[in-house]
């Protein structure tokens, strides 16, 4: 990790660190050599960080009040509503606290799309950072099974049901999932199971998710190489520490607005009403987050190719490092990319709003285009585009447009390169 | 390589011992795997009872069997003829009306869409059977896939006429 050696000041500091190197761990993470062009969409990994916390900590005090049973699920969440002390506050948070988790994951993914940060030698957090975000999604859909709503109860089956689109032994499948022949009290309590667990996947995962970021350091807007540390890096504490801070205190303005104001507004009225396996809700909606894949999926006519169609949507995003071509890791030194950036931003916000639409006439036509966008643009707008883009010049260093010497960037490089 | 690698009697010990341990991990791992399917509890409510005595022609009723919903629709004799008369090669899941309902005024099959599993409503869609909400799938009067995403019919569960007022699911 850091090629420099630390050696604690104290005594009992140095006893300690030669037996446990914990203060030569936090004497690597406050130094940590960061580009100082970091801008605010940098900030989204400390507000991930602090929204897994919010997630386990409340997530921790719900289930001391809540039973996972098809009998008294509702009932139990309706208690921690009304009876529990701050109950309301504390599974409001929880809820919205999902949403506030995907929104900042997807402004952590489109930030690291605009800028290349996916690209070489950053393949495997890219990939982790995948990994994890598969996990979020199955412990967002089990977190919404839990109250045992209409919409939990038929989330949970149309969901579950997508495997039974697997050839053979599809069937087999489902009904080992769901531990008999339909969602019931056994897919209820594995699923509580389940996503008791997922969060501390999740967590391990981010360690290795930071700690594969920590070898060769940020990317930063610019999207080029630093040395480090140098002119062009700030230490993590205080610098990046403060900034951070600072937008999670707007990030929590957001967070505070939704729980306070309108804590339903993400959710569905249906998951008000307990579940009943007789009646199937005129509209199934799964929540705001899946709604891309979900039209990615109504789209195509045939259920097994519509359910792969599916997967192929997320697995497209984990091998992006092999499909993107070019060099260049800035969308600011790439002028096509920065264009086709902007309209996969507007496919995907697009495909996200035919989810929510019923799907026939009209919405089915443009869920259809937006779903051959999303993978005409993966596989092969970005591939071709690698080879073909004329792009800018990319400065060698963050001071050497600044400090070069010469208004002539050329000759200040090859002034660098005789030097 | 200069030598060439021989199979000597340790590695047959080694292939072994793997072979073995392999077969030691997958049943220690197995009970752990199938404690998720059905239990004795679950299988044990394998058959229900339905007294039919009080449904009139061109009434169903939607009764719970094993968690899900079974339709059993009195057809009129519309609906039957509607069923029967349909060239075999234009459904996408080729079954005849005689195949699914033994007994063509009593239609029994799960209510449940082939598609991802909602409950259809009765007496809507395309083709005068039922229609499922959540995705688009068109069913017809003996519940057989038409037009949609669906790739099957409506599933027909083992039943049996215990009397001429009492049917027998499962």
């Amino acid at each position: 990790m850091s090629d420099h050696n630390y050696t604690p000041k104290s005594k009992f500091g140095k006893w300690f660190n030669d037996r446990l190197p914990l203060l030569s761990l936090a004497n690597h993470l406050t130094d940590y050599p960061t580009p100082k062009n970091l801008n605010y969409w940098w900030t989204f990994g400390g507000i991930l960080t602090f929204c897994l916390i919010t997630q386990i900590v409340t997530g921790l005090i719900l289930a001391m009040h809540y039973i996972a049973h098809a009998d008294l699920a509702f009932e139990s969440v309706e208690h921690i509503m009304r009876n529990v002390n701050y109950g309301w506050l504390i599974r409001y948070v929880h809820a919205n606290g999902a949403s506030m988790f995907f929104l900042a994951v997807y402004i952590h993914i489109f930030r690291s799309l605009y800028y290349g940060s996916y690209k070489s030698p950053r393949e495997i957090i890219w990939i982790l950072g995948m990994i994890i975000y598969i996990l979020m999604m199955a412990a967002a859909f089990m977190g919404y099974v839990l109250p045992w709503g209409q919409m939990s109860f038929w989330g949970a089956t149309v969901i579950t049901n997508l495997f039974s689109a697997i050839p053979l032994v599809g069937e087999s499948i489902v009904t080992w999932l769901w531990g008999g022949y339909s969602v019931d009290n056994p897919t209820l309590t594995r699923f509580f199971s389940l996503h008791y667990l997922i969060p501390f996947l999740i967590l391990g995962l981010v360690v290795l998710h930071i700690w594969a970021l920590h070898v060769p350091g940020n990317n930063n807007p610019i999207g080029i190489d630093l040395k480090k540390p140098s002119n062009d890096t700030v230490p993590f504490h205080p610098y990046i520490v403060v900034k951070d801070l600072f937008a999670l205190l707007l990030f929590l303005i957001v967070f505070a607005f939704f729980v306070f104001y309108s804590p339903n507004i993400l959710g569905h009225a249906d998951n008000y009403i307990e579940a009943n396996p007789l009646v199937t809700p005129a509209h199934i909606v799964p929540e705001w987050y899946l709604l891309p894949f979900y039209a990615i999926l109504r789209s195509v006519p045939d259920k097994l190719l519509g359910v792969v169609a599916m997967f192929a949507a997320i697995f497209v995003l984990v091998i992006l490092p092999w499909l993107d071509t070019s060099k260049v890791r800035s969308a600011i030194f790439r002028p096509l990319y920065k264009q086709f950036y902007w309209f996969l931003v507007a496919d995907v916000l697009i495909l996200g709003y035919v989810g929510a639409m019923p799907a026939e006439g009209l919405y089915l036509l443009v869920a259809r285009i937006a779903t051959a966008y999303y993978f005409l643009h993966f596989l092969v707008i970005l591939p071709v585009l690698g080879l073909k883009e004329k792009t800018l010049e990319v400065p060698l260093s963050l001071t050497e447009p600044v400090l070069g010497g010469s208004p002539n960037q050329a000759m200040a490089r090859s002034k660098k390169e005789i030097s | 390589m200069s030598e060439e690698k021989k199979t000597n009697r340790r590695d047959f010990i080694f292939t072994a011992s793997y072979a073995l341990g392999a077969v030691g991990v997958g049943a220690a791992v197995w009970p752990l795997v199938d404690q998720m399917n059905p239990d004795a509890s679950v299988k044990a409510l394998a058959s229900t009872e339905v007294d039919i005595s009080g449904v009139e022609v061109g009434q169903s009723i939607t009764v719970l069997w094993r968690g899900k919903p079974v339709f059993i629709r009195r057809r009129t004799s519309e609906e039957i003829a509607k069923a029967k008369d349909v060239k075999i090669d234009d459904l996408p899941h080729p079954e005849t009306d005689e195949d699914r309902a033994k007994n063509p005024e009593w239609l029994v099959m799960l209510g449940v869409c082939t598609h991802l599993g909602c409950v259809p409503l009765g007496d809507k869609g395309e083709y005068g059977g039922w229609f499922c909400p959540c995705h688009g799938s068109h069913y017809d009067t003996s519940g057989r896939i038409r037009k949609g995403p669906a790739p099957t019919n409506m599933e027909v569960p083992k039943y049996e006429f215990v009397d001429s007022n009492t049917i027998k699911i499962g």
